[in-house]
């Protein structure tokens, strides 16, 4: 059992999929039980395999047996640099399925439901499979798996504009993914083979650097990751695809799908083709500048937005440009924090898209105006609402605050001082975000005039909200919290996995 | 000139993927009609597919199925070798059945080819053998220069379901579209959003 | 001579006995249980000053108390640590808290304000964050702190919550979070990787050796700057904006924790990362003194034009935490000395001038400097314990002000530096020109008109305002306690 760990984290959601689709088609209130255990048993199976990569390091896992040299062995490898985004993939999802009891979608249109949760399992399903391969064509199959089904869950809701998002989603996606296909092609050409490992060890052996062939590859394949992150300028699609979709799909997408690009970008450049390939002074350099952009435009966006599913979109616009950036720092701490980042705003953004979509659902707040008053009518959902803003902000002992730390201590020791500012910049804008919305849900609209007495006495009503959501906002709340207070074990880990990359300034210094 | 022998010629197969990948760009960016942009994308996702196809092309390369004589000859081959475990007396005998086997391929006639291979390089190899150039390990009929690669084949086959689901998804969406909009037109759609703007939904 | 360690976990209850306080404040407040609720506030007050004063003796015995609660980041850890400085603030914070809790339950009630359990509920997360920040053992811990007493204030600020809570609100916090995320969290971080990663408050500061001039002077500024609570100019607009506050906020906030927690935070920085010895090497001192010496000077300047007590007020303080900076920043024994002392004095002084404001505002309404003619006739007390405490602020034996100013006064003069012994010269006679009005027209002023019967506010007001008025006195002629902990940070062999 413990040995098919990296099949089961795959195959469960993907079971629970076919048993959801063919049970809850006749029978509708199974649906949201069997895809609770679906997720819960993903949770374990990525749980238990954090353990296993603690204890023996690298797990290599060959479907059926088939080892590589045959060339056709589907190989799932899981490491330091993943296990812990597995972790995040399967608690975000089980988090957002705890939450998904009786919303839009299950309310709107009974009929969807169970192809809804079959959607959501399918999803998950992807996400975990390009998280856990190994090999770089079944990258692009899983990609498109996952892709496909997010299209599906942006375009079921009743949202007109939604439709229209999705579709221009599908248009970006595609070519996003073609062009990984496309370096995919490239990469085979030069190496003959499409295992990771085995592309890294012939790039390596046969010293070829200097290949035109291995350059068109990784360009290729960084503009369609950067296109399917929403990497600055190709973040278009983003911020309307997420905030017209149902609020289950907004709170699962929006945490995951980007995070999850951002670990294909890291795998791309520490697995196949090295960093030792990927930091070359120009690269870094544009890419980086890149990052910058995306930091400031991001912000700068949210900060014009009105409607605040968008404005959180246009912040996961910026955050995108924080872990390109860290990566791109070729510092061990930008790494480290790139990758402590993905779990830390998948945390995060999960708390606020839970948040908005609950505000949404039960006060119709969908601009920031709406939301006056809301600290009143809903002060538990606020509440959370407000750890998910601070640790956006940076406030210690949020997750956020350390993310910062990390990156900022990489942009420091590389000296790319432009990210440093863009950080800190991007930290206030946060902050003025933030707080005009807690302003508003705070003292209302039109606050009294002048202070007498008998001012914010009259009784407000409170709104209450269904359990499930409430429980997986604070779930949510607290991880934000825990993530935050255990950021030295997590970052150990994570630098586990980069133990041996030939990146500047390693553990040992400075510790 | 010297740009079009030495880069264009050789590597056709390259500029004509590219040129379809560009044709396929252009209508998914700037098309208006959002049927169109659709076939813009199919026209990309086809041109990547004959990208990889071309890969496996090879010059006078068979498809690589791999018919029961042969196997059975490379069998027979590798038991004769085993049991002579070396010995001189294998060279000899490995032309020797090479030629039978080659004969009994040669009856039928599409074969004929695949004979008349078998055959000489039974011969060779059993003299390399006894010269000592070659050792046992080296013995294997079936040389992959002579197959198209079946790998990018494999992978394509999944590229194209991956294509026909993109697509299926993408013209639902349209469908959905045209229902809410009446319209397949981005354009219009545009405005009629700009229209709604305020009434969200 | 090693300092003697203790491990005792009794800092990080000091810490937390305010937090646990919301609990039961909030219990009862929600079940209207009024008095039970200010019962809990005060006695979590009472817990809280005797675990401060519970480890005085140690600390006066030149021990210091520690506990690491977790690894809060690689190499770092959430660590309290209490030594003379901390304790130093920690008493005087403490004690002012129980003061403050008996007079915001009369400010409140006597003016029937609206949620009132938010209030005490926000106050007493304060108050641990205060405390947090005292007992520091290193920089991130001490931010951490900073940065909750931020938020934590923020709903005292706004308690109104109108038009006029809302703009000061928005200015509070736009000041506070915005220096200190651009200025303070990267000169943390840069300070973490140059030092090493060790952000460890020691006698020797952890950057002797590891920066060069240029980065040691900019480290200097963003820390200056960034730690805005200590108000220097220009960042220091965020103190009268944040007056919208009521009373009681303003009196313990913005006079002892937030402003102080700022000052304390610089004279932390300076002495603990930077090392004094380390800033006289590099020169960088004189750097931060000017900034100082303008702050001080500037601010009794627009205090002078504030007819709004509570700006007046306001702006006097902003001067004040100026005077604390200054001494700090001249690196001599006497001036370092002072600055502790003043943290103290200063406090106990400007507290009872804010009780006063708020008291005068609840028995009869009056906000204005001009409408307070003839007020000591029918407020004695108060506009007398307004005397004594603006006295002390003055520095005007027999007040405690007087102690902490004469200290700094001999550091400036130890520096060498004429024009500086100039500036407090100047703003000594500005300070008490702001003032001497005050109660000038208080007690001889016109009547205006207002019967001439006694008119004081409630008890719980005015009995807290006395109580400060007489520390300040006390302070005076009994000052051996608080010097001792200041005089235990100087390096060895260097007291006054």
């Amino acid at each position: 059992m413990v040995e098919q760990l990296p099949a089961i984290v795959v195959l469960a959601p993907m079971f629970a999929s076919l048993v959801v689709i063919l049970v809850g088609l006749r029978w509708r209130s199974w649906c949201y039980p069997l895809t609770l255990a679906g997720l819960a048993a993903t949770l374990a199976a990525a749980v238990g395999l954090v353990g296993r990569v603690y204890r023996e390091g690298v797990i290599d896992y060959f479907m059926g047996g088939w080892e590589t040299p045959l060339g056709i062995g589907i190989q799932l490898r899981v490491d330091a640099l993943n296990a812990l985004v597995l972790v995040t993939i399967a608690t975000v999802a089980l988090i957002v399925g705890v939450y998904s009891f009786r919303r839009e979608v299950d309310v709107k249109a009974p009929a969807k439901t169970a192809p809804f949760y079959t959607l959501f399992l399918l999803l998950v399903t992807g996400l975990c499979g390009i998280t856990v391969t190994a090999d770089a064509f079944n990258l692009f199959v899983l990609l498109e798996v996952t892709s496909l089904t997010s299209y599906g869950l942006i375009a079921m809701g009743s949202s007109k504009r939604g439709k229209l998002a999705a579709f221009n989603y599908v248009i970006m996606g595609t070519i996003g993914a073609s062009f990984i296909l496309l370096g995919t092609g490239y990469l085979y050409i030069r190496t003959g083979t499409l295992n990771m490992v085995g592309i890294r060890e012939v790039i390596v052996a046969q010293d070829l650097y200097g290949s035109t062939t291995i350059v068109v590859a990784f360009i290729l394949m960084m503009v369609g990751v950067f296109i399917k992150m929403a990497f600055f300028p190709l973040y278009g699609w983003l911020p309307n695809a997420y905030s017209y979709c149902p609020s289950t799909s907004s709170c699962i997408l929006a945490p995951l799908m980007t995070k999850v690009s951002i670990y294909i970008m890291i795998r791309m450049m520490l697995g196949i083709f090295g960093a030792e390939y990927v930091f070359q002074e120009h690269a870094t350099t544009i890419v980086v500048w890149l990052a910058v952009m995306a930091i400031v435009a991001g912000s700068l966006l949210a900060l014009a937005q009105v409607e605040l599913k968008k404005m959180l979109c246009y912040l996961i616009v910026a955050e995108v440009g924080y872990m390109v950036g860290g990566a791109w720092l070729a510092n061990h701490w930008g790494m480290v924090g790139a990758l402590y980042h993905i779990v830390s705003d998948a945390i995060m953004t999960l708390c606020l898209f839970l948040g908005a979509s609950i505000l949404w659902s039960r006060l119709k707040a969908r601009r920031i105006d709406d939301l006056s008053g809301a600290f009143r009518k809903m002060p538990w959902t606020m509440a959370g609402f407000v750890v998910g803003g601070l640790a956006m902000i940076g406030v210690p002992p949020t997750c956020g605050f350390f993310s910062k730390w990390f990156l900022i201590r990489g942009g420091m020791e590389s000296g790319r001082w432009e990210y440093v500012v863009a950080l800190l910049v991007s930290s206030l804008v946060n902050a003025v975000l933030f707080f005009r919305i807690f302003e508003i849900a705070y003292f209302g609209k039109k606050p009294a005039e002048g202070h007498d007495d008998s001012h914010g006495e009259e009784s407000v009503e409170r709104v209450g909200a269904p359990w499930t959501s409430t429980v997986a906002l604070w779930v949510a709340a607290v991880l934000v919290v825990l993530v935050g207070v255990f950021n030295g074990e997590i970052a150990a880990f994570f630098a586990r996995g980069l133990e041996g990359m030939a990146i500047v300034g390693s553990a040992g210094g400075g510790n | 000139m010297g740009f079009l022998t030495e880069y264009v010629i050789p590597h056709f197969n390259f500029w004509i993927y590219v040129i379809l990948l560009m044709i396929g760009l252009y209508a998914m960016i700037t098309k208006n009609n959002l049927i169109k942009k659709l076939i813009g994308m199919s026209i990309f996702q086809t041109a990547i597919i004959l990208f990889y196809v071309s890969l496996a092309a090879k010059e006078g390369a068979r498809i690589p199925i791999l018919t029961g004589d042969v196997l059975y000859a490379e069998k027979k081959l590798h038991a004769v070798v085993e049991e002579g475990g070396g010995k001189e007396a294998v060279g000899p005998q490995i032309t020797q059945i090479s030629q039978i086997e080659a004969s009994a391929v040669a009856e039928d006639e599409e074969e004929e080819e695949v004979g008349e291979e078998l055959l000489s390089y039974g011969k060779n190899f059993g003299e390399e053998l006894d010269e000592g150039a070659v050792g046992h390990d080296h013995l294997g009929l079936i040389d992959p220069d002579a197959y198209a690669n079946p790998l990018p084949h494999v992978l394509m086959l999944t590229a194209i379901v991956v294509g026909v689901a993109t697509l299926g998804v993408g013209l639902a969406i349209v469908q959905m579209i045209y229902r809410e909009y009446g319209t397949i037109e981005e354009k219009e759609i545009l405005e009629k959003v700009k229209e709604g703007e305020g009434k969200y939904g | 001579m090693p300092v003697e360690v203790i491990y005792s976990w009794v800092p990080v209850w000091a810490c937390l006995a305010s937090l646990l306080a919301v609990v039961p404040i909030v219990w009862f407040g929600k079940r209207g249980m009024v008095n039970a609720r200010e019962g809990a506030t005060l006695v979590a007050g009472v817990v809280k000053f005797a675990l401060v004063l519970s480890m005085l003796p140690l600390v006066r015995g030149g021990k210091v108390v520690e506990c690491t609660l977790v690894e809060i980041a690689p190499g770092l850890a959430l660590a309290f640590r209490v030594d003379g400085l901390g304790m130093l603030f920690a008493l005087v914070a403490s004690s002012l808290w129980i003061v403050t809790s008996v007079y915001a339950a009369g400010y409140m009630r006597g003016l029937k304000e609206h949620a009132q359990t938010r209030f005490a509920a926000f106050f007493a997360v304060s108050l641990s964050a205060t405390l947090g920040v005292a007992f520091s053992a290193n920089l991130l811990t001490m931010y951490v702190f900073y940065e909750m007493l931020s938020l934590a204030t923020f709903p005292l600020v706004t308690h109104h919550q109108d038009k006029e809570a809302r703009t000061g609100g928005r200015t509070y916090l736009s000041y506070l979070l915005g220096t200190s995320i651009g200025f303070a969290l990267p000169a943390m971080i840069f300070t973490y990787v140059k030092s090493g990663g060790n952000l460890d408050f020691s006698v020797m500061g952890v950057l002797a050796g590891h920066v060069g001039h240029g980065e040691a002077l900019v480290l200097l500024l963003l820390f200056v700057f960034g730690f805005a609570k200590a108000g220097l100019m220009p960042f220091h607009s965020w103190l009268p904006g944040a007056m919208v506050a009521p009373t009681p906020v303003s009196a313990l906030l913005h006079a002892v924790a937030v402003v102080k927690v700022g000052v304390f935070c610089v004279i932390r920085v300076v002495t603990g990362i930077f090392g004094i010895d380390f800033l006289k090497e590099m020169d960088l001192g004189i750097v931060v003194s000017w900034i100082a010496a303008f702050t001080v000077v500037v601010s009794s300047l627009i205090a002078l034009s504030q007819d709004s007590l509570k700006r007046r007020l306001a702006f006097s303080t902003v001067g004040q935490l100026g005077y604390i900076v200054l001494g700090v920043s001249f690196l001599t024994p006497y001036g370092v000395t002072g600055s502790m002392l003043h943290i103290a004095m200063h406090a106990f002084g400007k507290i009872t001038l804010f009780y006063c404001a708020g008291a005068i505002f609840v028995a009869c309404g009056k906000k204005y400097v001009s409408e307070l003619s003839g007020l000591g006739r029918s407020m004695p007390f108060t506009m007398g314990a307004f005397t004594i405490g603006a006295l002390s602020v003055i520095g005007f034996p027999p007040t405690g002000g007087f102690l902490s100013k004469l200290y700094l006064l001999l550091g400036a003069a130890q520096t060498g530096h004429f024009s500086l012994v100039v500036v407090y010269v100047i703003s000594t006679v500005l300070n008490a020109a702001y003032f001497f009005p005050i109660f000038y027209i208080a007690f001889f002023g016109k009547d205006s008109g207002a019967p001439r019967k006694l008119q004081e506010a409630p008890p719980a007001c005015v009995v807290p305002l006395c109580l400060t008025a007489v520390g300040s006195v006390l302070l005076f002629f009994f000052p051996d306690v608080l010097l001792g902990l200041a005089e235990s940070m100087l390096p060895p062999g260097e007291q006054p």
